[in-house]
């Protein structure tokens, strides 16, 4: 990897070249990554691979029109394309009156999330870990299969008007399914340390899991109170926060067009989006450079507040909340750092609390049916238990759900304290477990 | 180029590689949308870089690079090897392959019109006019346009001799308006949702569209949909249009007969699949007059999943998976054919970028076609509903039970289209599903629809496959589970 002197060096080459051009003002982008990922299948590994990577991102703003080119090259004549492909984009379109000028230089709050251990995992460690977890297998009669990554990513930016900021982070992520003749389960976790978390743990756990999810029965599709896992909450709750953006609201195309102010969820939910707390990554600045402000999204179940990129913030007589993607983009922005409010509620507490439910491990293949009752599809995935008379009885086979987000934020009966969790279908975020009454499984599947 | 991927073989076999593949790809990217009359996105971007994948100690190890020096190729293939070497270190046998020859070559998709030539301002003029024409509409409260071009060339190399330069030129357009009234949001897109469509062909794929001229068509039917009747809840006859019934065949033929998921390779993310090794040749995976067929060639079509030869050097194939109803074949790659008794892979790896491994993707997996006209099938149709345009798309890890909805759905009543029905949805067991089907429209109905956006594989990769498809009809279908509340 190369070292800020590098990134803010290119920066400064694209901010002179630029000078010499037709360009107003110019605004450069430096993502740097290096990154390798182990991937185990049938008890050993199959696939294994590192990448390495910089791409610089330049966007002009010329005569009130705005465009981006992004290029892996960065000789000067490479670099002096890309202006140009940036200008050549911008001089065709007509001009725009609200395009906003760059951000000025700004502060940020440090954030520090490069651990160096993380850096230096080898292909060999990842390799002896994968092996004990498929050793493990082995010993229990069960298949094994996931992947074990870790890598970093650098981020600079800086602009013609005197903006610079940059941000490093390390990622370590493991995940494993854990399969035991036709049942399976799945455990997984990441963090910026790789000591956060430990593999054979999450074998361990999984495996154990998957035996309990073996003789599967049938029940009839029917509204169920189910005990939600973390990763499962994340899954799920990801769909919903695009419509926290300010931009989408005035879109029409936001589920809290009509309902800000009012009492949407259960009293027992509130949210914020947090990129400082402890067990959130990234950067502490959005798209255009703006640092990033916590927001309270909704405050015991009334949607409060929105996050605005600058041009938003301005429509809206706002401040900006740092929240923009690069520009230009139709999207406007979106809250990514989710931190729930959580309880205290265990997941032992909600099982022995429940009646009959069930227990769900993860979901699957998650899509939007009606985008303003926020109705979601998808299916049960790697462990869906049973729980009668606040104990585990059997596992149960896999169902579809046809749920309404906000219906299930009303029905939370328990929370669970909010953890770090990481899921397949949306950003990982600090979420709790729930136990939610009358969630809406509509069909079985065959296993 | 070849001189890099010289470099990096003969770095690799120094290193103790007893296999290497290597492919040199720069990708030229260019993404323009409309959101309300205003320009959204207007950027290009350029990537190229190498990336190698060698054989040592009897596994696999991969690693890429945008250093494209003398110094950054040698690093990147001792990296390949360094990483083989450690994924030995949990093996449970050496990877076997199957034989190929070794090809040198050059190919280029045909196309008449280079979108990277055509002005720009002809590009964003025509979106602003079809987003225009949306916008006039009353109850239309947001308008989307978009084009996405790529230019791709590749150039691989392989120990055994082949060295194949392959450019592809891929266009994208679409459009979509949306209106929020009361309590609903409803959507029409065109020709497809999601982007709209993509094939493999220059910008006479867009001027093909006549997107100016379906625009208020779109628009009207999106803010019609909100007084329309809500689609009943029922077990019934569904006919699904061309686009929506090509989402379907993705999901629920295509996925299934990937030989790494049926191996157990995806299982900790994409899924398995319910099609185990027993089932080929031995399952009645649909009607009689279901054929479908996995096939890459360019005689096929345009798809997204048309080349020459996939990224580990084996030519396109067309390769039958349903014959008469009777299911017949897998994608394979190399590694993967013999474990199906195939002497040589089907040629399915592909790879979504110079710094991701190739894994088994689908090539274009279509529907061949039947016997009817479209309009001998509604008035041979006592009672259904016809549903078009995906809407959202959903179906489990092994691909028994999905479920989809459609932006729109029309009832058929005594043979004859009728009034218009919002939120329609199908849902139902793959098998049963395609078993069901008893009528196929004939070839004058028969799109090549692209799906851009397939993901699989961990780092995940995004990969465009084709799809063709005709309207068909199935019955005994279950009806409007997604939008029952019971």
């Amino acid at each position: 990897m190369n070292d800020f002197s590098t990134h803010r060096r290119i920066i400064e080459t694209v901010l002179r070249l630029a000078k010499s051009t037709a360009a107003d003002e110019t605004e450069v982008h430096v993502e740097e990554t290096s990154g390798a990922l182990t991937r185990f299948a049938n008890n050993a590994i199959h696939q294994n691979v590192a990448e390495q990577g910089l791409t610089v991102s330049i966007r002009t703003i010329v005569d009130h029109r705005t465009a981006r080119a992004t290029t892996n090259r960065v000789d000067e004549d490479s670099l002096r394309g890309a202006i140009e492909a940036s200008l050549s984009l911008a001089h065709s379109q007509p001009k725009d009156p609200r395009l906003l000028p760059l951000p000025c230089r700004q502060r940020y709050r440090k954030v520090n999330r490069f651990i160096k251990r993380t850096a230096d995992v080898s292909p060999e460690d990842r390799a002896r870990a994968v092996g004990r977890v498929c050793d493990l297998a082995v010993k229990k009669g069960q298949v094994a299969a996931g992947t074990f990554s870790t890598g970093e990513n650098h981020t600079a930016m800086g602009n013609s008007r005197g903006l610079f900021a940059s941000y490093r982070e390390t990622h370590a992520e493991f995940s494993i399914t854990m399969q035991e003749s036709a049942a399976a389960s799945w455990a997984k976790a990441n963090s910026a340390n790789i000591r956060d978390f430990d593999p054979q743990k999450l074998a361990a756990l999984a495996s154990e899991k998957a035996h309990l999810a073996t003789n599967a029965r049938e029940l009839p599709p029917a509204r169920y109170t189910v005990i939600l896992e973390p990763a499962a909450v994340l899954d799920l709750v990801g769909f919903l926060f695009y419509d926290f953006s300010a931009t989408a609201l005035e879109d029409k195309r936001s589920c809290l067009n009509d309902r800000m102010g009012k009492q949407l969820f259960g009293k027992n939910i509130s949210i914020s989006d947090d990129v400082y707390h402890p067990q959130q990554l990234g950067a502490p600045f959005d798209g255009e450079g703006i640092p990033r402000q916590r927001v309270l999204l909704v405050d015991r179940g009334i949607p409060k507040n929105l996050v605005y990129a600058r041009s938003a913030a301005k429509r809206a007589r706002k401040r900006p909340t740092g929240h923009g993607f690069g520009l230009p983009n139709e999207y406007g922005e979106a809250p990514m750092n989710l931190v729930f409010s959580g309880g205290d509620a265990s997941l032992e507490n909600m099982i022995a609390s429940t009646d009959r439910g069930l227990l769900v491990t993860r979901l699957w293949y998650i899509r939007e049916v009606d985008p303003y009752e926020k109705v979601m599809t998808g299916m049960t995935r790697d462990g869906l238990f049973l729980v009668e008379n606040g104990r585990v009885t059997s596992a149960v086979r896999n169902f579809r759900f046809n749920q309404s987000l906000i219906e299930m934020l009303r029905n939370v009966e328990l929370l669970g304290p909010a953890v770090r969790a990481t899921g397949e279908e949306a950003f990982e975020m600090v979420v709790p477990a729930m136990k939610v009454r009358n969630f809406h499984f509509s069909e079985v599947t065959k296993f | 180029m070849w001189d890099l991927s010289t470099q990096a073989i003969d770095t690799a076999q120094l290193r103790g590689a007893s296999y290497a593949d290597v492919r040199v790809m720069h990708i030229r990217q260019r993404d323009l949308t409309t959101k309300n009359g205003q320009v959204g996105t207007l950027a290009q971007a350029e990537s190229i870089g190498l990336g190698i994948r060698v054989l040592a100690n009897g596994a696999w190890g991969f690693s890429s690079t945008d250093r494209l020096t003398r110094e950054g190729i040698a690093a990147c293939a001792a990296q390949a090897v360094f990483i083989a070497k450690a994924s030995a270190l949990a093996k449970r046998g050496d990877v076997v392959m199957a034989a190929e020859d070794a090809y040198i070559d050059s190919w280029q998709s045909p196309f008449r019109k280079d979108p990277f030539e055509i002005p720009l301002e002809t590009q964003l003029e025509l979106l602003l006019a079809a987003d225009a024409a949306m916008r006039g509409v009353k109850g239309v409260t947001l308008t989307e346009t978009g084009m996405q071009f790529r230019k791709i060339d590749s150039w691989f190399s392989s120990s055994i001799g082949s060295r194949i330069h392959q450019r592809k030129v891929i266009s994208g357009c679409g459009i979509a308006a949306t209106s929020f009234q009361g309590d609903e949001i409803q959507k029409r897109s065109y020709p497809n949702s999601f982007g709209g469509q993509h094939t493999l062909q220059g910008y006479e794929l867009v001027e093909s569209l006549e997107l100016l001229k379906h625009a208020p068509r779109v628009a009207e039917e999106a803010a019609a949909l909100h007084s329309a009747a809500q689609c009943p809840e029922r077990t019934g006859t569904v006919v699904l249009g061309a686009s929506q019934l090509g989402l379907q065949i993705h999901e629920s033929i295509g996925h299934p007969i990937e030989l790494d998921r049926v191996l157990g390779q995806e299982a900790n993310f994409a899924g398995t699949s319910f099609l185990t090794l027993d089932k080929l040749n031995n399952l009645r995976y649909a009607s009689d007059i279901v054929n479908v067929v996995a096939d890459a060639r360019i005689d096929h079509g345009p798809g997204l999943g048309t080349f020459a030869y996939d990224d580990e050097g084996v030519p396109a194939q067309c390769t039958d998976i349903i014959k008469e109803g009777q299911f017949r074949g897998y994608l394979s790659n190399r590694e993967t054919a013999h474990l199906v008794g195939l002497q040589r892979s089907s040629g399915t790896m592909r790879t979504e970028s110079w710094n991701r491994l190739p894994i088994i993707r689908m090539t274009n997996i279509s529907l061949l076609p039947g016997t009817w006209s479209f309009d001998d099938l509604v008035a041979d149709t006592d009672d259904a509903i016809l549903m078009e345009t995906n809407r959202s798309w959903s179906i489990d890890d092994r691909r028994y039970q999905f479920q989809f909805s459609t932006e729109i759905g029309w009832e058929i009543k005594g043979g004859k289209k009728r009034r218009m029905l919002k939120n329609p949805s199908y849902s139902g067991i793959t098998t049963e599903f395609w078993n069901s089907c008893d009528a196929i429209c004939k070839f004058d109905q028969w799109t090549l629809w692209g799906t851009p956006n397939c993901g699989k594989g961990q780092p995940m990769q995004t990969m465009g496959t084709g799809h063709g498809a005709s309207p068909a009809r199935f019955r005994n279908i279950r009806i409007g589970a997604a939008f029952s509340n019971q």
